[in-house]
């Protein structure tokens, strides 16, 4: 059994419309790729199939996350085996208030759950490391919140879960440099082994604090190319167009090293 | 960090439980009862009701007259269905004991169990100043703690007051709510038996709650309980009543009158969760007069019953006066909740808060319905009602029926309603983290009411919580 994410062949989408189409995608434990692509080719889209989402239907190809295919889980069953969606627009849950709601979270994912003191002495570390107010925690969850706050509490519940994969869905959009510093020392803390994550992005900021092992572009439901550091400078320099016309000439000795088509 | 662990622990409300009603509340025991009028509804019955209870004269005369409204006014044309309605199958009245004791020991076993198995007593050595507990037609239990009861405060069954203290009784009963009112007072009036009689002399604090339980185990019966609470000058007390019964296949009614007068700068809260079982008519009339600078309190919660016609009332009588009303009501499969707020503005500088949520779901029928009245003449009346309504399916039922007669100028009114329902989004994210579906939408509903459920005591507001969590078990997923 291989550990971490393989996509093989899939192809998803909603109501007869194919969004997802024949993608294969890795992401071996351990390692952190990023996701770049132009607005409406499916990275969100691969986002929500991914955590299971109810309004996507699958109609080909495997997910398989440590050996098993996650398409035959409930989005609570893959949130329990490791799985952690950051939410682009995290939903409101007024009436709920984020200690209550993160000690439950904590304990579903985690066995056996941690007793409350040991609970809270994680939480004080977090906010700490998140640089957010304690009394953050007293409030509904997400209700009336500020866009970098959503974006921080997304982060606070990636600690408190510590889950095996996470996805970012645009997480860095939006926010100013302070909140962008948060989420990369979230991110960053949490790598290691028994860790991989997939960040959507449109922009190097983020990707320059968190350094990805791996970088994918998808265009129209498919990845088109995929390499290191570098295919973020180029996609800086070049543009999508300058991507596309790399990928269909790939015998161009300057880039081949940066790219090769999937 | 100002997060106490204990802010954590009512994971209690979005643990999924798996006993209904039935077991925990809907349970009966035997008939016991040692005077019981016959079927349906006569003069025999109140002279029987009244002679039992050796009442004074004018108590006797106060029930004929009130009988007399009773069959000739008309049934209310709005509001909840109340066809299927049979006075004249019930029994009025049934007395299980021969007085009220003070101690739990001292009672039957069975109704002792019936208490335990709701956990009154339990709740009574935590967290109450004192209790009272009815059952069917009488007060079988009653007590207060010492200290209180030498500060001069007097809390017993209104038997016991018209007896022991008749010129307070004389003074207020049947003013706030007087006989005529409507069709259920007039029968209340008629027919009342137990409640509780509630004085707090001036100046003085109850600082923990009292706490009445209304329990009926006999079928097809009506309970007419009476309360009457009567807050000196100055003084404050929180009051607290529950409510349930068996599960029977032929319909009871609970038709009760509260009377609260809230005397200048005194202070009531008085808060309910009521859970009577889907074979409940539940028809209350409750009002309060609150005089200056007082502040009077309804917290209501409806949960149970078949039907619910309720709409606290607060009579604003002097200037600085305030009222609240805080309602949440769930309806299930075939209940309608049928409840709200009536405020009147009697007097300059005085303001009001109503805030009403319901929840609907399985074909339920939650409707708020609600009066604010401004009198002319009036000067710096402030208001404001709000009303939320939480939808949980397709079949089922949210009106709204929000009335303001304002003839003030100077008054300053506010409304809001509004109708949701869970959204996908909302549990795809939690369900994202680990919840399950139900838990999910259980999580979303306990949420929906929690402005309103933190205003009650932390024990009933548990037990709200899981109250919800059963009526909501099985409903999505």
């Amino acid at each position: 059994m291989q550990e971490g994410l393989i996509i093989r062949g899939l192809s998803a989408g909603i109501e007869n419309k194919r969004i997802i189409d024949a993608l294969d995608l890795e992401v071996p434990d351990g390692e952190v790729h990023a996701l770049m692509g132009p607005n409406g080719h499916g990275k969100s889209t691969l986002a929500n199939i991914l955590m299971g989402h109810p309004s996507y239907v699958v109609e080909d190809g495997k997910i398989l996350f440590d050996g098993e295919n996650l398409l035959n889980l409930k989005v609570w069953e893959r949130a329990r085996k490791g799985l952690f969606l950051a939410f682009q627009y995290p939903a409101e849950i007024p009436g709920v208030t984020v200690s209550k709601f993160l000690k439950r979270i904590a304990d579903l994912r985690r066995n056996p759950p941690r007793n409350t003191s040991v609970f809270l002495n994680e939480l004080k570390e977090n906010l700490r490391m998140l640089d957010i107010e304690p009394a953050f925690v007293n409030r509904y969850l997400n209700d009336g919140f500020s866009g970098g706050e959503k974006k921080r509490m997304e982060i606070l519940q990636l600690l408190t879960i510590q889950p095996r994969f996470a996805i970012f869905d645009e997480t860095d959009s939006g926010l100013d440099i302070d909140a962008l510093k948060v989420v990369a020392k979230g991110i960053n803390h949490m790598r290691g082994h028994g860790f991989s994550a997939l960040v959507i992005t449109h922009y190097r900021r983020l990707l320059d604090l968190v350094k990805p092992d791996k970088v994918h572009i998808l265009e129209k439901g498919h990845i088109v190319a995929s390499g290191g550091f570098e295919l973020v400078e180029l996609l800086e320099r070049e543009g999508y167009d300058g991507i596309r016309r790399i990928v269909a000439n790939p015998a161009n000795p300057e880039i081949r090293e940066a790219v090769y088509e999937h | 960090m100002n997060t106490e662990s204990a802010a954590l622990q009512p994971d209690a409300s979005i643990r999924t439980i798996g006993e209904g009603y039935a077991e925990r509340f809907g349970f009966s025991m035997p008939n016991r009862s040692i005077v019981k009028t016959s079927q349906g509804l006569t003069e025999e019955t109140v002279r029987a009701i009244s002679k039992t209870k050796d009442e004074p004269e004018w108590m006797l005369r106060f029930r004929l007259r009130a009988l007399h409204l009773f069959q000739t006014l008309p049934m209310p044309t709005w509001g909840a269905n109340l066809s299927q309605l049979e006075f004249g199958s019930m029994t009025y009245y049934s007395k299980p004991t021969e007085s009220a004791q003070n101690s739990w020991d001292a009672l039957p076993l069975d109704i002792k169990s019936t208490y335990e198995r709701l956990g009154v007593p339990e709740a009574e050595r935590k967290f109450l100043a004192g209790v009272g507990a009815q059952y069917d037609s009488e007060m079988v239990y009653h007590n207060i703690r010492e200290d209180l009861k030498k500060k001069g405060i007097l809390f017993s069954d209104v038997e016991t007051a018209v007896r022991e203290h008749p010129d307070l009784v004389k003074r207020f009963f049947g003013t706030v709510v007087p006989p005529d009112d409507n069709k259920f007072a007039a029968l209340n009036s008629a027919v009342w038996s137990g409640g509780s009689f509630v004085y707090v002399p001036p100046g003085v604090h109850v600082d923990i709650p009292l706490q009445a339980y209304f329990r009926v185990n006999s079928q097809a019966f009506g309970q007419f309980e009476r309360t009457l609470i009567i807050a000196d000058e100055g003084s404050f007390v929180h009051y607290i009543e529950g409510c349930t019964a068996p599960v029977f296949s032929k319909d009871s009614l609970h038709s009760a009158v509260v009377e609260i007068i809230a005397l200048p700068n005194s202070r009531i809260r008085y808060s309910t969760v009521q859970n009577w079982s889907s074979n409940m008519y539940n028809l209350v009339t409750k009002r309060a007069f609150a005089y200056d600078n007082a502040i009077m309190e309804w917290v209501d919660g409806n949960i149970g019953s078949k039907v619910t016609m309720k709409y606290p009332a607060i009579f604003l009588m002097g200037p600085g006066a305030r009222g609240e009303v805080l309602s949440i009501a769930f309806a299930g499969n075939g209940q309608e909740q049928d409840t709200g707020a009536k405020i009147f503005h009697f007097a300059s500088n005085t303001s009001s808060v109503i805030t009403s949520k319901s929840i609907s779901k399985d074909g339920g029928t939650a409707s708020y319905r609600g009066l604010v009245k401004v009198e002319a003449g009036l000067t710096n009346i402030k208001s404001k009602v709000e009303c939320d309504a939480l939808i949980l399916d397709p079949h089922s039922r949210s009106n709204t029926y929000p009335t303001m007669d304002i003839r003030s100028e100077q008054a300053t009114m506010e409304h809001e309603a509004k109708v949701s329902k869970i959204s996908e989004e909302q549990l795809f994210y939690l369900m994202s983290r680990g919840l399950s579906e139900e838990e999910a939408a259980i999580m979303i509903v306990n949420g929906f009411i929690d402005p309103l459920v933190k205003e009650l005591p932390m024990e009933y507001a548990v037990e709200l919580n899981r109250l919800i969590e059963l009526e909501m078990e099985g409903s999505v997923g």
